[in-house]
């Protein structure tokens, strides 16, 4: 096996009383993209900080590459990293293409190379167009891949994305998307956090699983739905439904039923005789479906708000 | 972890990458230079005709060391402190807030291998040059007026710098506690507001009471003016060594405070 490019071992935060990342060990291997979800205030954002040497751990250890640690050889590591926060950070008094200029200066690099580099990463982020365009004068979808462009002016090995896709339109979303898969075709690495489960399903090679500051599952989100979820799910709702999650005789032909709301999940290796007993009940409205990462989501972390996110 | 990277009060790490940071403000600050230029020099030369000519006219000369000189040069030799003070704090006040807590442009720069210690001293060093800035254009403008001719004016340049270098090293220790745009009003009047008084820019420090004195005799703006007002009239100041190393260490106590809060601010 190769050395991984990021390797957490046994990572803890505390503030105060609160421990926010709780003994989290994980590693990223060259070529994966590496997905990390989970509720708000499961310590996704924190754990990514910690990564990027922007947040003292209380514990544990945080490797890059060939023996680079962070804190201590913080630099070294930036240097081959490309990053992408919550928040956009570009600089509102600058082009799309000063602002790829000035943030390859940070690298130490040359303006000559930078230049150089420039006309490619705004073709990459399909704003060829917009290179004398400021932020202001930009979509979201615009900006985030403004800022994914600036994250890849000094070839990164490994990407850190923060939720990169939060608050774009689905078209938008669906070029990042593309935009990402063809980052790992051309064999670069991904860390990134989000909330979308499509968007986990569709860009993870492997997932991990937060909940309150620690892992509680990883693997292949195909691998996490076979091991913890029945394949098939059979929601049902319209007046009275939630009645039905005590109807033993349903209960019987499912692995498992849950209640959210006004609708009644259930959860079953085989759906047929289960939709065949529906019928008795034909005002309530169902859907049948296979189940997926938001349904393993929700039964690991649960579907109860968190207020404190 | 090692205990040197969870010491706020660890020496300054400091390297070359402040320069590009201080070209990124460079380069922002050269689409606005003209604009940014009249709101620096206007109001200081406001004060300078309001002051100097309506007021030095009642004034008529002030006796200054023995020597007797018009108020107008009195007061544009402490003047010009004055401004670099000011235009230092603003730069590294309300401007550099809007960098750090409300662009987040140093979080995107902390990303790229740059150290927060190379960020605020980068933030210093603009904001100084800010001052130097506008206090060149100010002297431009007294030369024109014929207020001082003194080739010792080259001298008063490069001490004019320093005294930008303090206020901003001291600027930046409020601007690591702001967490808003209001919070620098108390900066303004609780101290630079009365040490604009009590610096003997406007009137002779021998006018104040004697323990205030003994206070004011060693504000850095006290310091500033005692150095830049007798190049002004073509003299020497006396204990210049004395004068540097207040400035001085008011500079690096305020930017060793400033960067251990801001360490501070950004470690959460």
């Amino acid at each position: 096996m190769n050395t991984p490019l990021l390797s957490v071992q046994h990572l803890i935060k505390r503030y105060g009383d609160a421990t926010v990342v709780n003994d989290l060990s994980f590693d990223i291997e060259p070529g994966e993209c590496l997905g990390v979800i989970g509720p708000n205030g499961a310590g996704k954002t924190t754990t990514l900080r910690m990564c990027l040497g922007l947040s003292q751990p209380d514990g544990g250890e945080i490797r890059y590459f060939e023996g680079l640690q962070m804190p201590r050889d913080a630099l070294a590591i930036k240097a081959r990293l490309g990053v992408v926060a919550q928040m956009d950070t570009l600089d509102p008094d600058f082009t799309a293409e000063e602002n790829l200029l000035v943030f390859g200066r940070y690298f130490g690099m040359p303006d000559a190379l930078i230049r150089e580099r420039i006309p490619a990463l705004l073709a990459f982020g399909a704003l060829s167009h917009k290179a004398q365009s400021k932020p202001g004068e930009l979509s979201g979808g615009m900006k985030r891949r403004l800022s994914l462009a600036r994250a890849l002016i000094n070839h990164p090995q490994l990407l850190m994305l923060d939720e990169p896709t939060t608050g774009l339109d689905p078209q938008a979303r669906h070029l990042m998307w593309e935009r990402l898969q063809v980052l790992l075709q051309e064999g670069k690495s991904i860390l990134l956090t989000t909330h979308f489960m499509d968007e986990a399903e569709r860009l993870c090679s492997r997932l991990l699983v937060l909940d309150q500051g620690r892992k509680i599952a990883e693997g292949k989100p195909r691998e996490l739905i076979a091991q913890h979820l029945e394949p098939e799910v059979v929601e049902v709702f319209g007046q009275g439904a939630v009645a039905l999650a005590q109807e033993a005789s349903l209960k019987a032909l499912a692995g498992r039923v849950e209640v959210s709301g006004e609708t009644v999940f259930f959860y079953t290796q085989d759906s047929r005789a289960l939709l065949h007993a529906l019928q008795a009940w034909p005002t309530l409205r169902t859907l049948h479906r296979p189940s997926n990462l938001e349904d393993l989501f929700l039964k690991l972390t649960g579907r109860q708000i968190r207020e404190e996110g | 972890m090692s205990q040197i990277q969870n010491n706020i009060w660890a020496a300054p790490h400091l390297s070359m990458r402040w320069w590009p940071v201080f070209q990124r403000n460079w380069l922002v600050w050269k689409k606005l230079a003209i604009p940014s230029l009249v709101g620096n020099i206007a109001e200081p030369l406001m004060w300078l005709v309001a002051f100097g000519y309506g007021l030095g006219s009642l004034v008529g000369q002030i006796e200054l060391g023995g020597e007797k000189v018009p108020y107008i040069l009195y007061l544009a030799s402490g003047s010009i402190c004055m401004s670099a003070m000011n235009a230092a704090t603003f730069e590294a006040l309300y401007s550099a807030f809007s960098r750090m807590h409300v662009q987040k442009t140093w979080d995107g720069i902390m990303n790229a291998p740059v150290r927060l210690d190379d960020v605020v001293l980068a933030e210093m060093l603009w904001a100084a040059f800010k001052a130097l800035f506008t206090v060149t254009a100010i002297l431009g403008v007294m030369l024109a007026l014929g207020i001082s001719h003194s080739w010792k004016l080259l001298v008063a340049w490069p001490v004019l710098l320093g005294v930008g270098i303090t206020f901003s090293c001291m600027a930046l220790i409020f601007n690591a506690l702001a967490k808003g745009y209001d919070f620098f009003t108390y900066y303004f009047t609780l101290f630079l507001t009365p040490m604009m008084f009590l610096s003997g820019i406007f009137f002779p420090r021998e006018q104040l009471p004697a323990l205030v004195r003994v206070i004011a005799d060693w504000l850095p703006l006290s310091v500033a003016v005692d150095l830049v007002r007798p190049l002004f009239m073509d003299r020497w100041p006396d204990q210049p060594l004395r004068h540097v190393l207040v400035l001085t260490l008011f500079a690096v106590v305020s930017f060793w405070i400033a960067l251990a809060l801001t360490r501070k601010r950004f470690r959460s």
